[in-house]
């Protein structure tokens, strides 16, 4: 489609057809195909990227299922459960954030987009007061771990798996809202129309991903095995 | 790098065309490109730095192992030695190398598009890349790291006293690059294929590239997350793998493997995709068995993932699981076999020229059975306990990487350096460059084969008398080898500025990527090609236009 070979360089796109069309790409169909795609391509490297993590949790688990399910029992399940239903209703909103995009209510998608990242930073404020607590209660790994049950070698392991995963979890959080942060910039601006909106979209694809990871790990690491004695 | 990546400006009444390297100028045309062309340049760039400091590295162990005593470096400088060696030349060179120099600047190029589908993350990786190496560059320059390029814990999470976190950190942020790069790869091929290209008229190159790809994206996370764990345990005390805790070592041997198994087929499968092209070339002969060809990069691609346990036969694994990965590793030698035998056939019969491209396929093909052969020799179980971890293993590794891996490399950057310079190299300067490095490696890595299997342990930097003739010889080879790798560096940054001008398809190749002018215009294509045939249709009356 690219009619002459001269002029077209890397500053100047050229050859777009359709508006939002990037040079690359024939037409916005194949675009969409491709950022969508890529999204998800890029979620398998993350299921990797935690797969790792929960692969050693696995094994320790297993390893060691008493002293995890007494180490276990030093969580706070009342906060692991507001914080549950905080990303779940968060994933509401960002649903409603990507329909209002593909229906192109511009202000409620802005609306919906501040209100996830609101959502976000409860969870974060919550997971940082967890963190406190578990600091004045000498569980964090370290010199100063002190734990009052047997096994406290295994529970500082536990500990150390429970500070790295929801650590992982919590700096994918960040980057989100950042990344909802732009969104909500270029959202105003008027970037996005019901034809062109997959940023939204794809954006939409990582949050909702980021708040399943949270759905195994709630589970794994605060309700599992809290019978066990 | 610079210096090496940006070439000179062509002289205008000579190269009046616009082409890529020509249509805008400066350092800020080049460090802000979103042209896959360009990039690739920058990666060559990168790659070739990093490739000469890993050697000079390796010329500082093969002297150290000049005389049986200890006597150039005290034995922790030697370690640092070959682990900056092995986390330079696997993570800067060996695994960029070919995906993202050759495979970007030609992916798009052969699927008939304008440019990979995210050249804005293209860059990045590109950056991201950088960045890593710096981190690596900063702990080489502040005393460097002598855990090993395998990073084994406890050494490397508790008791290593060299800079463990800022290396960790820099092949973290450089495996960023890989997924990036291979999470393009994949849309890419997915969704820019020119129309009437479909999955099996896709040449063996870009095949290769993809089941690299599958193995960046599916592999590098891992590692990426292995290395976060060995970082957060050394800087905050965690207790992930201390055995103090119940940690497990051998966890984390496992998740490391896990990756860096495949990351050896990182290396070769793209190699392995630039001989089909090459053998198929200078045979002037179609692909024998296209599609088999093409599943084995995806089997090797599966099966790479399987086998990791062989690496850990004397770690305390079980017998059972080390029995199942023993088969497991036995069953990748049938697809490498299938490729083998492919290009054996293909050439068969054929109207075989020996240009420097086909020297190094022949090289290739040589040294990568050489290597995969000594590979079942490791994985079978019983040998394995008596080689392990001697200069046996060694050698085998490095046949495949050094063997394979840049004999391919180097072949394919003569193949296609018209296309990516617009000038052509000499071609006898060539040929002499690829048969000191043919015999410079073998000098260098054959006799290690001996000396492991007569029990010299690798990683000592002093050895009984008995060993010195052999190690002798090993150094000899490599100073051969070294002047090798010197002359392609010379005489290609020579062509650049005095080679001959090369004509669009110098080679009679079959391939999409010949279609468009040497160099390419920024859009590679005029028109956007449609395809209606395979990707290769020899017959052996076609005569080369160049010689």
């Amino acid at each position: 489609m690219a009619d002459a070979i001269a002029p077209a360089t890397p500053a100047d796109p050229g050859h777009a057809t359709e508006p939002g069309v990037q040079h690359q790409f024939d037409t916005m169909e194949q675009q969409r195909e491709a950022s969508s795609f890529g999204m998800w391509v890029f979620l398998v490297t993350e299921i990797l990227f935690f797969g790792g993590l929960f692969t050693v949790y696995t094994v320790y688990r297993h390893q060691y299922p008493r002293a995890f399910a007494e180490a276990s029992r030093h969580l706070d399940i009342a906060l692991g459960t507001f914080n549950t239903a905080v990303l779940i209703v968060s994933s509401l909103t960002m649903a409603l954030a990507v329909w209002s995009a593909a229906v192109g209510r511009r202000k409620a998608i802005v609306v919906f987009l501040l209100l996830t990242m609101a959502l976000g930073g409860v969870f974060l404020g919550v997971k940082a007061v967890e963190y406190t607590h578990k600091f004045h209660d000498h569980l964090v790994p370290g010199p100063s771990f002190h734990f009052p049950g047997p096994n406290p070698g295994n529970a500082e392991l536990f500990f150390s798996l429970y500070f790295t995963m929801t650590g992982l979890h919590a700096a994918h959080m960040i980057i989100g809202i950042g990344i909802l942060t732009v969104l909500v910039f270029k959202t105003r601006k008027g970037r996005y129309t019901p034809e062109y909106h997959n940023p939204i979209e794809v954006s939409g694809l990582y949050w909702h991903f980021v708040d399943i990871v949270w759905i195994f790990l709630f589970p794994l690491l605060y309700l599992i095995g809290r019978h066990i004695h | 790098m610079s210096a090496v990546t940006v070439p000179p400006v062509p002289e205008a009444p000579v190269e009046p065309r616009v082409n890529y390297l020509n249509a805008t100028y400066g350092l800020k045309s080049w460090l802000l490109t979103r042209d896959h062309k360009r990039i690739a340049l920058l990666y060559l760039g990168t790659v070739t730095v990093f490739f000469f400091l890993g050697g000079l590295f390796a010329v500082l162990i093969r002297l150290e192992l000049l005389t049986p005593a200890g006597d150039l470096v005290q034995s922790e400088t030697y370690n640092k030695l070959f682990t900056m060696h092995g986390v330079i030349m696997v993570f800067f060179f060996l695994i960029p190398s070919i995906p993202a120099v050759l495979g970007n600047f030609l992916i798009p190029m052969m699927i008939g598009a304008k440019d990979l589908a995210f050249p804005r993350l293209n860059l990045l990786s590109w950056y991201i890349y950088a960045v890593g190496g710096l981190f690596t560059l900063w702990a080489v320059v502040h005393g460097g790291v002598d855990t090993g390029w395998t990073f084994y814990t406890p050494y490397s999470t508790t008791y290593s006293n060299s800079y463990v976190i800022v290396t960790a950190v820099g092949i973290f942020i450089t495996g960023f690059s890989s997924i990036l790069t291979g999470l393009n790869f994949i849309v890419t091929i997915h969704t820019m294929r020119a129309p009437g290209l479909t999955w099996f008229r896709l040449p063996l190159f870009v095949w290769a590239h993809y089941a690299t790809s599958l193995i960046f994206v599916l592999g590098t996370p891992v590692i990426a997350v292995t290395l976060l764990m060995v970082g957060v345990e050394r800087l905050f005390h965690l207790g992930i793998f201390d055995p103090k805790l119940g940690g497990d070592p051998i966890l984390f041997q496992h998740l490391f493997w896990f990756y860096s198994h495949p990351a050896v087929y990182i290396m070769v499968l793209p190699s392995m995709g630039v001989i089909s092209e090459i053998v198929t070339t200078f045979s002037r002969k179609n692909i024998f068995g296209y599609k088999f060809v093409a599943f084995a990069s995806l089997a090797i691609a599966v099966l790479g993932f399987l086998v990791w346990g062989h690496h850990m036969f004397v770690s305390g694994q079980s017998v059972y699981a080390g029995l199942v990965f023993s088969i497991l590793s036995f069953l990748v030698a049938i697809p490498s076999a299938v490729k083998v035998f492919n290009w054996t056939a293909t050439m068969y019969k054929g109207s075989i020229s020996y240009r420097t491209p086909m020297l190094y396929a022949f090289g290739f093909i040589g040294l990568f059975t050489i290597g995969g052969l000594t590979g079942l020799f490791l994985a079978s179980l019983g040998l394995d306990v008596h080689v392990h971890d001697t200069y046996f293993v060694v050698a085998h590794f490095h046949y495949i990487m050094v063997g394979g891996a840049i004999m391919g490399y180097m072949g394919g950057i003569h193949y296609w350096w018209p296309k990516i310079s617009g000038r052509l190299y000499p071609e006898g300067w060539a040929r002499f460059a690829a048969l000191v490095i043919f015999v410079g490696f073998n000098l260098t890595f054959f006799p290690q084969f001996i000396l492991g299997y007569l029990g010299m342990p690798r990683r000592y930097h002093a050895y009984p008398e008995e060993f010195q003739v052999l190690n002798v010889m090993s150094s000899a080879g490599a100073s051969i080898l070294g002047v090798g790798y010197l002359l392609p560096l010379l005489y290609l940054v020579w062509s650049m500025r005095y080679g001959k001008q090369a004509p669009a398809n110098p080679w009679g190749s079959t391939g999409l990527e010949w279609d468009t002018p040497s160099p390419p215009p920024t859009e590679n294509f005029a028109v956007t090609p449609v395809v209606t045939g395979d990707p290769y249709h020899y017959s052996p009356e076609e005569v080369e236009v160049v010689g």
